[in-house]
């Protein structure tokens, strides 16, 4: 039986959802499912093993680099004779995920949907072309996948083995220093279940607060569109869309957003897409779930208040 | 020093995409340098203004990409090279990340610097392959650069926030929204582009073999469900109706 090495990325003390997500893409592809866990603690471990990890291989990195990632995550590969990865589509995995399909001397996809076949050939589906087709692409490993968040369901399972992996970071060429992280807290935009945007519509960096208090009431992640960051409303990490960040969230919320083609593809394949425009012909309506068609300085405040009623 | 940049023709955005079975048509679209490409352009640019530098635009196409490399010299840079492939399957990275290292690496190239995602395949893996290729390290997302002697400093996104990294030459770095605002090409840099030689490299010389994706089929993007207008006479009905909506229909919140 063959081996898919799946990499488990952390946020913080917590184990990035998106890591359980490549365990259940990778369960559908037959063979012995081994996640790699980098500096995480035994929680994790169990939380890997619970949603498809067969064995989960524990290693520690001192600093962090692509390189470093990378080379562990093939010496793991080599030892556990897998020839197919699977990465998140993250920020970090975009650092080391093409690294380690040269390493393996493999194919790379990248920022798939959909993850069908066997792990000798596998098949997948991907946005392409700022979300206006979907390319379905065969891949023959050794390959390296990354799978974009969001776009897997999870499954329950009953591993049980825990590894200590021994790799070694190798020779690295630069490490990630003075890491500033700004919003505390708040989730982050890329894997978040629940995204609530603003754009033009906003009128002015005062107005923030109204979405911000929707995000803290739901557990949401505030992004905007280009208008706003490009007014100068907003830094350009909240910004979604083409020339800003891609999400795939179960629910995203719009608010005074037109809907540019450049927006939405940043956004298009959100499960749900609401729409809060006082304009009835703003384009962002011909994809949105459900629409309001009012002011969103009444609507979200109203939505913030009828949310904390329900959710307690 | 020399600093190469990699330059994607990409459809441009507003073109409306036509998919064919295993491609999409090309009648009709119009090409574009892709976006973050001119950021990263643009940091070259800047980067010969300050320290002194050669900027040469590197592309892998078809002939047509040659555009894309008129519109870097129109921009001001001092070479071109377009690495010559008509049936470039634009999915294939790992092919790409191979014809394009083996080109680096008797290019004598100090800095390279690219987009940090392309806008037709959506991968952000290139750069980051060229490197491991090259055997030097990889620098995504930069928002600040600054370049001495035979050393970089960068500034970059990372999830939540920003960190640096450090390198010596040769490096890879790639270019975010952040790291500057593009320049537009001048008139007369546009009218002199028209008469600057591109050169020309038959990918087939690198000798490059790659593992080598197929694409099976190409399709539009999946319907979305039919929607609906929240109706009320108040905005607290309308959010009333949308709560219920996303809790009890939808299931989502």
């Amino acid at each position: 039986m063959m081996a898919i090495l799946t990499i488990a990325e952390l946020k913080g003390d917590e184990l990035k959802k998106v890591s359980k997500e490549l365990l259940a893409a990778a369960r559908g592809l037959g063979g012995e499912v081994i996640a790699l866990l980098i500096n995480g603690n035994d929680t994790h471990a169990k939380e890997l093993l619970a949603a498809g990890a067969d064995v989960v291989v524990k290693n520690t990195l001192a600093e962090y680099s692509p390189q470093g990632v990378a080379n562990i995550a093939a010496e793991i590969a080599q030892k556990k004779g897998a020839k197919l990865a699977l990465a998140p589509h993250s920020v970090q995995g975009r650092d080391y995920a093409g690294r380690l399909a040269v390493k393996l001397g493999g194919a790379l996809v990248a920022d798939v949907v959909s993850v069908k076949g066997s792990e000798s050939a596998v098949e997948v589906k991907k946005p392409v072309y700022s979300g206006k087709a979907y390319a379905n692409i065969k891949v023959q490993s050794p390959a390296v996948i990354t799978v974009r968040p969001n776009s897997q369901e999870l499954v329950t399972h009953s591993g049980s083995k825990v590894e200590d992996g021994g790799a070694s970071a190798g020779e690295v060429k630069s490490v990630l220093k003075d890491l500033e992280l700004t919003g505390g807290t708040k989730v982050q935009l890329t894997d978040a279940s629940v995204v609530v945007s603003g754009g033009r519509g906003i009128k002015g960096p005062e107005n923030w607060p109204i979405l911000q208090e929707l995000c803290d009431v739901v557990g949401a992640a505030l992004g905007a569109s280009r208008a706003a960051v490009d007014a100068g409303w907003i830094p350009h990490a909240h910004q979604v869309g083409q020339t800003g960040k891609t999400v795939s969230p179960n629910c995203y919320v719009a608010c005074g957003i037109s809907g540019a083609i450049q927006h939405l593809a940043g956004m298009g394949s959100s499960k749900v897409i609401v729409a809060i425009n006082k304009d009835p012909e703003a384009p962002i309506f011909k994809v949105a779930t459900y629409g309001v068609v009012d002011d969103l300085f009444t609507v979200v405040p109203a939505l913030t208040a009828e949310f904390k009623k329900v959710l307690g | 020093m020399n600093i190469f940049v990699l330059v994607k023709q990409v459809p441009d955005t507003e073109t409306r995409i036509k998919t064919k079975e295993t491609g999409i048509d090309e009648t009709g679209i119009k090409w574009i340098v892709s976006p973050f490409d001119e950021h990263a352009l643009e940091e070259a640019l800047r980067q010969k203004e300050k320290n002194g530098a050669t900027v040469t635009a590197l592309s892998l196409g078809p002939e047509r990409c040659v555009e894309a490399l008129r519109t870097a010299y129109a921009l001001g840079v001092d070479k071109a090279v377009l690495l010559k492939d008509d049936s470039y399957n634009v999915f294939d990275v790992a092919y790409a990340a191979a014809a394009i290292a083996k080109y680096l690496q008797s290019a004598g190239a100090d800095v390279i610097l690219a987009g940090h995602i392309a806008i037709d395949s959506q991968s952000s893996m290139t750069p980051a392959m060229i490197a491991e290729h090259l055997g030097c390290a990889n620098i995504n997302n930069a928002i600040e650069l600054s370049i001495e002697g035979g050393s970089v400093k960068v500034k970059r996104e990372v999830e939540g926030g920003s960190g640096v990294m450090s390198s010596a030459t040769p490096v890879v770095i790639t270019a975010s929204k952040g790291l500057n605002d593009p320049r537009y090409p001048s008139l007369k840099g546009i009218m002199a582009s028209k008469k600057k030689q591109i050169e020309s490299v038959d990918v087939a010389s690198l000798g490059v073999s790659a593992p080598k994706v197929a694409l099976a089929s190409m399709e539009p993007p999946p319907p979305r469900p039919p929607g609906r207008i929240i109706e009320g006479d108040s905005p607290e009905t309308k959010a009333r109706e949308l709560v219920k909506a996303l809790r009890e229909e939808a299931k989502v919140i």
